[in-house]
Order: structure tokens, then sequence, then C-alpha cells
């Protein structure tokens, strides 16, 4: 990996605050926790009892072969899809849902909306937004969510992208940057909002080999500043030496969750061995 | 050949056709602006996820298309104050049964060429704006809608120029457009070939400052920092005046 940045760089100071008391906690402390969730499309059962938690500051790679429900996972904790069953919790609070007398049932757009700001997501195909320019993709969601001021989030904006090393590029649009540059664009846009955990579904799969590199020296680098991710990605090296726990998806189920050493060296499962010979 | 070049030139600038010509501007905008609102109202429809909702629309643009524009105009005009009282005021002019009629038949059309923008944008547009923790109103109007406007200008702006056309179609309830003006200087003058001719340039120069219209909106939709117009080009050049 080439031209890794200096230290502390991507993320302000204080941005991730102090660690969290165990009461505000879930049960073991996690900063994001999924319980024993489901999620049915028609016929399909995408996700059968999905359980996992991250602890602030760490970084959990999703492993798994496609149409294992990593992706479903992934949109499920952004809340950008509600679960048939099971529960998400960040910092301890349950999110997404509210309680009623016939259970759980999935809060109304407008307030999950503020809670999905609170969870940055970066996609595989970047799903920039091709009318504005890069400094607009990521001044967006600073004036129309946060509220802030066009001017406020033009500095703020202007700022991290410059931290991600597109100054020169701001005023561009997304089809006028490289692969690798709209998807540090989209990570910007997403780390502008402050949030307290990324999520990244396969974000150096749609691009060019030469490219993913940059993409994955800036996650380590995020890493390295205590941003608590979660990564569904097929890039095993990066699974392998910046993730602290790796899970390995498989029909709706995670089969596998371990420290990388372990995951790698002598997995449990079956299935697992199986899929490290076929992508190694 | 009997064409009298004096009379052309007289019935071009007659204060009539000038009149006629803004009545079926006026016309042609309060039926388009009205097509326009009520067309996107029945595209959303149509994506709802209640049955009725969406039936409703579907129902709607099937009769509206089905139905001749002319039997519409007609409908509104003759038939709407027989069937409902309330439309026999004097307040119900021609310029209004016409404008009802036409923006009724137009939202029809508007809500399929809507539809199919709405199609052609990617779900993933949608997902990041939600992503970010848009509201379902901002995700529309600040990221669904710009590219809306932008794949649906080329086919509204055909609708636009139908629209002015079908104006005429209005002279059959007494509006005094540009096509009943025209004939009511025929009948005095029995000169068909100098005022038809007339009213064939009105029609042309309209529309062809229209298309210059149009060419200038979407210039506003390239999204290029290298674009010669719109907004880009200013950021571009406050951009060069912060350098310096």
């Amino acid at each position: 990996m080439s031209e890794s940045p200096p230290a502390g760089h991507l993320l302000d100071e204080g941005v991730l605050g102090e660690p969290i008391a165990a009461s505000r906690a879930g049960s073991e402390g996690y900063l994001l926790e999924a319980t024993d969730l489901h999620k049915r499309y028609g016929p399909n059962e995408v996700l059968r009892g999905v359980s996992f938690g991250v602890h602030r500051g760490d970084v959990k790679a999703v492993l798994g072969p496609s149409g294992s429900g990593k992706s479903t996972m992934l949109r499920c904790l952004a809340l950008l899809e509600p679960v048939d069953q099971g529960e998400v919790r960040l910092e301890g609070r349950r999110i997404g849902v509210r309680e009623s007398r016939r259970g759980l049932i999935p809060l109304p757009e407008a307030v999950l909306a503020r809670e999905r700001s609170n969870i940055g997501m970066v996609f595989q195909r970047f799903n920039l937004f091709p009318h504005l320019t890069a400094l607009g993709n990521v001044m967006i969601g600073l004036t129309e969510v946060r509220g802030r001021s066009a001017t406020a989030a033009r500095e703020i904006a202007q700022n991290m992208i410059a931290r991600i090393g597109l100054a020169e590029r701001s005023a561009f649009y997304p089809s006028e940057l490289s692969g690798g540059q709209q998807q540090r664009v989209a990570i910007a846009r997403a780390l502008v909002m402050n949030p307290k955990a990324m999520l990244f579904d396969e974000p150096t799969s749609a691009l060019d080999p030469e490219l993913v590199g940059g993409i994955l020296s800036i996650m380590e680098e995020l890493a390295h500043e205590g941003m608590t991710m979660v990564v569904v990605t097929h890039e095993v090296g990066f699974a392998r030496h910046v993730a602290d726990r790796v899970i390995m998806m498989d029909e709706g189920l995670i089969i596998e969750d371990a420290p990388p050493a372990e995951f790698f060296e002598n997995p449990k499962h079956e299935r697992t061995r199986k899929f490290l010979e076929a992508v190694h | 050949m009997d064409f009298r070049p004096s009379v052309f030139f007289e019935a071009l600038t007659s204060p009539a056709f000038i009149e006629g010509v803004k009545l079926t501007i006026a016309l042609t905008v309060v039926a388009m602006i009205a097509g326009l609102v009520l067309g996107l109202v029945l595209a959303l429809m149509r994506g709802s996820s209640f049955a009725v909702v969406r039936g409703a629309a579907w129902a709607y643009i099937w009769i509206f298309r089905a139905i001749p524009t002319l039997v519409q105009l007609l409908f509104i005009w003759d038939a709407l104050p027989q069937f409902i009282p309330a439309f026999k005021g004097d307040w119900f002019s021609a310029f209004f049964a016409a404008s009802i009629a036409l923006s009724m038949n137009e939202a029809a059309y508007a809500a399929e060429i809507f539809r199919g923008g709405l199609l052609s944008i990617d779900d993933g547009q949608r997902l990041a704006a939600r992503a970010l923790g848009m509201s379902p109103s901002k995700v529309f109007t600040k990221v669904i809608l710009p590219q809306l406007v932008r794949v649906t200008i080329p086919p509204l702006s055909n609708d636009f120029i139908t629209m002015l056309k079908i104006t005429s179609l209005a002279s059959v309830i007494s509006l005094q457009e540009l096509l009943a003006q025209t004939q009511t200087q025929i009948a005095t003058t029995f000169r068909f070939v100098e005022y038809y001719s007339a009213a064939a340039i009105y029609y042309l120069v309209v529309v062809s400052i229209f298309m210059v219209i149009q060419a200038q909106i979407e210039r506003r939709f390239v999204w290029s920092s290298q674009a010669p117009g719109g907004r880009s080009s200013l950021s571009r050049v406050r951009q060069l005046a912060a350098l310096r």
C-alpha cells in the first residue's frame, strides 16, 4: 500500500468521544450489536438469526460467498431495511423500532432518518449524487440533515476533501472522477457526519485493481484512528491485517467469528476452510 | 398563383393575431404547469405501496389517454355545466374550461414520462440519500428531483410543443386563440392563403423561441465542471477569484 497518510488526519479530535460506560453499552459493552436478525424476501430467508457485536474502535471484517446475506445484514444494521425479527443496538440503545403491545414495530421513516445519520455507510458502487460536485456531495448531509449553514458546511466539507487528498478535485462532478476518487468522496460524505460507526459494503469490489490499494489504505487509516467499522469485503489481506475479528457468513448465518489469526490459521468450520481455499 | 404580400403582412401585424397568440401562449403555459404538477403526483401515486392509490392513478392515465382531446374539451365545456349546474356561471369561461381539459389531458402523458424518469434513476441514489439520514421529502427534492428533471426535459419539451398546437382545438369552444382569430379574419376577407400562412408563421416563431429556451434549460443540467453554462461555471469563476 502506497502513500499511507499521516496518523490522525481523517477524524477530528474528540469525534469518537470517551469510551462508553458499561451501563450505557449493551450486555458486553458493544458499540454496535445485532441480536438474532431475521430477514425474509418472499420465500427467501436471507438472514436466519444473525448475532454479533462490535466494540468501540474495533474493525469487523465480514467474509462469505455471494448470496450469503452479508449485504442484507449491513443494510439492516444501517436501518435501510427493516428486520423481520431481532434487534440492532447502538451504544446499548435499541434503534429502528419501537415497542408496542403487538411487539416491535419499525419507526416511521422520518424518525429512522435521524437514527441513520449516526451510522455511516459506504457502497460498492459509490452512489455519489451525479448532480452535485465532489464538494456538494460531501456538503449535502451537513446542510440537509445536520442543518448547518452552507458556509459552515462548505468549510467542513472542503477540509474533509483535503484530508482524503482530493482538494484540487472538489469542483469536479462524479462523472469526471475515477472510481477510486469517487469512493474516496463517498467515504468523506459519510465521515463528515461524524458517525459513531462506519459500514462498508464491498467498498473495493467495483474498482480497477490498481485503485483498490488507495481505498484500503484510507480504511486502514480510519481503523488506526479508532473508528468502529464493519467491512464486508473480499479483500482477505485487509481482513487478516486490519480487522480485529473476522466473521464468516454462509446461507444467512454466521458460521465463524474469530480473531484473524485463528480465523485464517485454524478455521473451525469446514465451509470456512473451503471458502479460504477458493479465494486464495 | 394568388398571394398578396400586403394582405399577408397586414395579417402578421394585426392586433387580432397578437391577441390570439397571447392567448395561445397563456393557455399553453397554464395547462402545461397544471398538467406537470398533476402528472408528477400521478407518477408518484403509481409507485405507491397502496394498491388502491396505484389503481386510481392507473385508471386516470388509462381514461385520459384513451379519449380524444377534442372530446375531453367538448365534454368539459358543454357537458359539464349540464351535468353539474354549478358550472353554469359566467366565471366558467372558455379559457378556464380549456385549461382544465388540456391540463388533465397533459397530466396523463406527463405521468408516464415522470414514471419512466423515476425508473431510470438508480436505486443506489435513494439508498445513499437515506443512509445519510435524509428525510423522505429531502430524498425526493434534493436527490431524486434534480435527476428526474434532467432526464425528462427532452420528452416534456416535446409535450410542450404538442400542447402549443393542441390549444388550437379550443377554437371549437369559442376561445379566441390564434386559430380562432385567424378564422374570424378569413370569414370577412376570404384570404385563406395569407391568413393561414400568417398563423403558421406565428406557431413557427413561438415554437422556435421555446426551443431556444429548452436548450438553455438543458445546458443548466449538464453536470460537468467544464460546462459552458449554469452553476458550475460560476463556481469555477469563484474558484479562480479565490486563487488570486
